[in-house]
């Protein structure tokens, strides 16, 4: 069964800070969903093919021509930090 | 008959024969919302101005007897989950509080390339996330019929203002229902589309197997010229198919002979309420009075579509939700703050002499990812991205999802087989009419078990529709109708024939004047 533990790790994975409250009751909830979601381990299911998508999957292309793009300043338009030419990030490095 | 109780379709014609003006029309479905939507909430931005304006052009282009397109100056609502250049997109997240899309969506454009009036945009659950509209961060949208009560979701917004008369058409969008379940509980038609019938370019992704764009109306008559004008391929969404787009404003009134309609053992058993059960079998009796046979027929894995939605829209939420990192675009974090917070965490650490905890500390960039999620996302959106991170994750992805999309396929096989017997699917939207605000939030599971008779549609790819079949408790109960794909002629002509023969799409709550 998931612990709280795992829930804090997938929270890590999933890029989401959790406050220990938000992680006691997410492990509940998700403790409650999984358990759920488990009774499809009573399907034998070895010779059925998965199902990604609801059309046949196939390649389309698109022709290899240079076509307008959005401009720099309307990419960065809705960036919260920005200096016109980059986004800016937190420093990784160097700290 | 006051305006707001009339179908696009008869509105459309006194446009054409110049009985009332878009100006008209447009200005009494915004009084509407003036007077109304404070209680209602259905709308999350009106903008009057820019309406009137839009319908005064589309008037001045009718006087001038130069060509419309197909809408002709009627007023549309649009989720506000679809791209509208330049003006502001929230998808009911804090997340997108400030966002404003650089291009229309697709339906945006034609939508406008058909003369249409774009009224406002509607409030939505998170992102699409959610069976009542309570997960919006900014609103609870009311139910026109009883205001205690949700208009369903996530489309809870889109189908609360037709029903209210704030709006003759409106655009919404289903992943597991989200159309057709707020268009039972709100007593309005609403059809979601065969997977790739409608581009998806510029409509925010949950998850994109299942998403699909469609119209919420009055009647059939209407849902069928709107989706006529939204359906068609589009070199932007490589899944959106190619073939051709049939006249379904002008179909939709040829009745469907020797149908045969089947009825799903399965959808008849616990938890269905006796006056819903009595409205679809009511509903039987009259396409049987019309001409139609009916089959028992048998979905068996069926009782599987919740638990298999579940695992597959939670994980292609988690992968399409990556995007909101607080670098391109939407929320991010007081940075300032955090850097000095995380500096603090560190150095206390360091000071106790507990240098491995210290080490373990997210890093700045890591941080600032998971503080700006945290405080942009709602509830019901992280639940369902950490569900998607786990069912992907090393070690789980095949018990969890690639044991989802092998019963998947037994999903998609059983109506396969299905289809070979009969035309038509009929059976319930949902076990209940409207329940109240408040009811559900705090259940989790029970919220995703409302989608029971609507999440396999989205899981095989089909088509849908849900059309008023009733009244239980002064609430509107809803029919739906299932077809093979690409077969939304039949559904729409199929629902016709039922709104010529009975007139439960033509009831109305009381805020909606006669006069």
């Amino acid at each position: 069964m998931l612990s709280r533990a795992d829930v804090e790790k997938v929270s890590l994975l999933a890029r989401l800070e959790l406050t220990p409250e938000e992680l006691e009751r997410m492990t509940a909830q998700m403790v409650q969903i999984v358990g759920y979601v488990e009774q499809l381990a009573e399907l034998k299911t070895d010779d059925v093919q998965p199902m990604a998508h609801a059309l046949e999957v196939h390649n389309v292309f698109a022709a290899d021509e240079v076509r307008p793009s959005l401009p720099r300043e309307a990419a960065l338009a809705n960036a919260p930090h920005h200096d016109k030419e980059f986004y800016l990030v937190p420093a990784v490095l160097g700290e | 008959m006051s305006v707001l109780r009339q179908s696009a379709t008869e509105l459309l014609a006194k446009l054409n024969a110049g009985e009332v003006t878009s100006v008209q029309l447009t200005q009494a479905h915004l009084d509407q919302i003036k007077q109304h939507d404070g209680q209602v909430k259905a709308f999350l931005r009106v903008d009057p101005a820019a309406a009137l304006a839009r319908a005064k052009e589309i008037d001045d282009r009718r006087k001038a007897k130069k060509p419309l397109g197909l809408l002709g100056g009627l007023p549309v609502a649009i989720k506000d989950l679809l791209c509208t250049e330049g003006e502001t997109t929230t998808c009911g997240s804090k997340m997108l509080e400030h966002f404003k899309p650089p291009y229309d969506a697709t339906v945006i454009k034609k939508l406008k390339a058909a003369d249409a009036v774009l009224i406002g945009k509607t409030n939505l659950d998170e992102f699409a996330m959610g069976g009542s509209t309570e997960n919006s961060a900014y609103q609870k949208t009311a139910n026109p019929w009883d205001l205690a009560r949700t208009p369903g979701g996530s489309s809870g917004g889109a189908a609360a203002c037709v029903a209210a008369g704030m709006a003759p058409l409106s655009i919404g969008t289903d992943t597991g229902g989200s159309i057709r379940q707020p268009a039972a509980l709100c007593g309005v038609t609403g059809l979601k589309p065969t997977y790739g019938r409608v581009s998806r370019f510029g409509l925010v992704a949950f998850a994109s197997s299942l998403d699909q764009i469609g119209p919420l109306a009055r009647t059939a008559e209407d849902a069928a010229l709107l989706l006529e004008v939204l359906a068609g391929h589009d070199p932007l969404d490589s899944t959106s198919v190619d073939v051709p787009v049939p006249k379904y404003s002008e179909t939709v009134k040829q009745p469907l002979k020797n149908l045969r309609i089947g009825l799903v053992r399965e959808h008849f058993g616990e938890g269905l309420e006796p006056e819903v059960e009595k409205a679809v079998r009511d509903a039987v009796e009259v396409y049987k009075s019309l001409g139609a046979t009916v089959k028992d027929i048998s979905l068996p894995h069926g009782k599987y579509g919740v638990a298999t939605y579940y695992i597959i829209a939670p994980s292609e939420a988690s992968s399409n939700l990556a995007r909101y990192d607080g670098v391109h675009y939407g929320h991010r974090t007081n940075e300032k703050q955090m850097v000095a917070e995380l500096a603090d965490e560190r150095n206390k650490l360091v000071a106790a002499g507990k240098t491995a905890a210290a080490e373990a500390l997210d890093n700045p960039l890591v941080r600032m990812y998971r503080r700006s999620r945290a405080e942009g996302f709602g509830p019901e959106v992280k639940r369902r991205i950490m569900l998607g991170t786990y069912a992907l994750s090393a070690g789980y992805y095949d018990a969890y999802y690639l044991k989802a999309l092998k019963v998947r396929r037994l999903i998609r096989q059983d109506y396969d087989v299905a289809f070979n017997e009969v035309d038509l699917i009929v059976g319930p939207v949902t076990t209940s009419p409207a329940f109240k605000l408040g009811e559900k939030v705090d259940d989790p599971l029970s919220m995703y078990l409302v989608d029971l008779y609507t999440v396999s549609a989205n899981l095989a790819g089909i088509g849908g529709i849900s059309i008023p079949c009733g009244m239980s408790r002064n609430l509107p109960l809803g029919l739906q109708l299932q077809a093979p794909p690409f077969e939304e002629e039949r559904l729409l002509r199929a629902a016709h024939m039922f709104q010529q023969a009975t007139d439960w799409h033509q009831q109305f709550p009381a805020m909606v004047p006669k006069a």
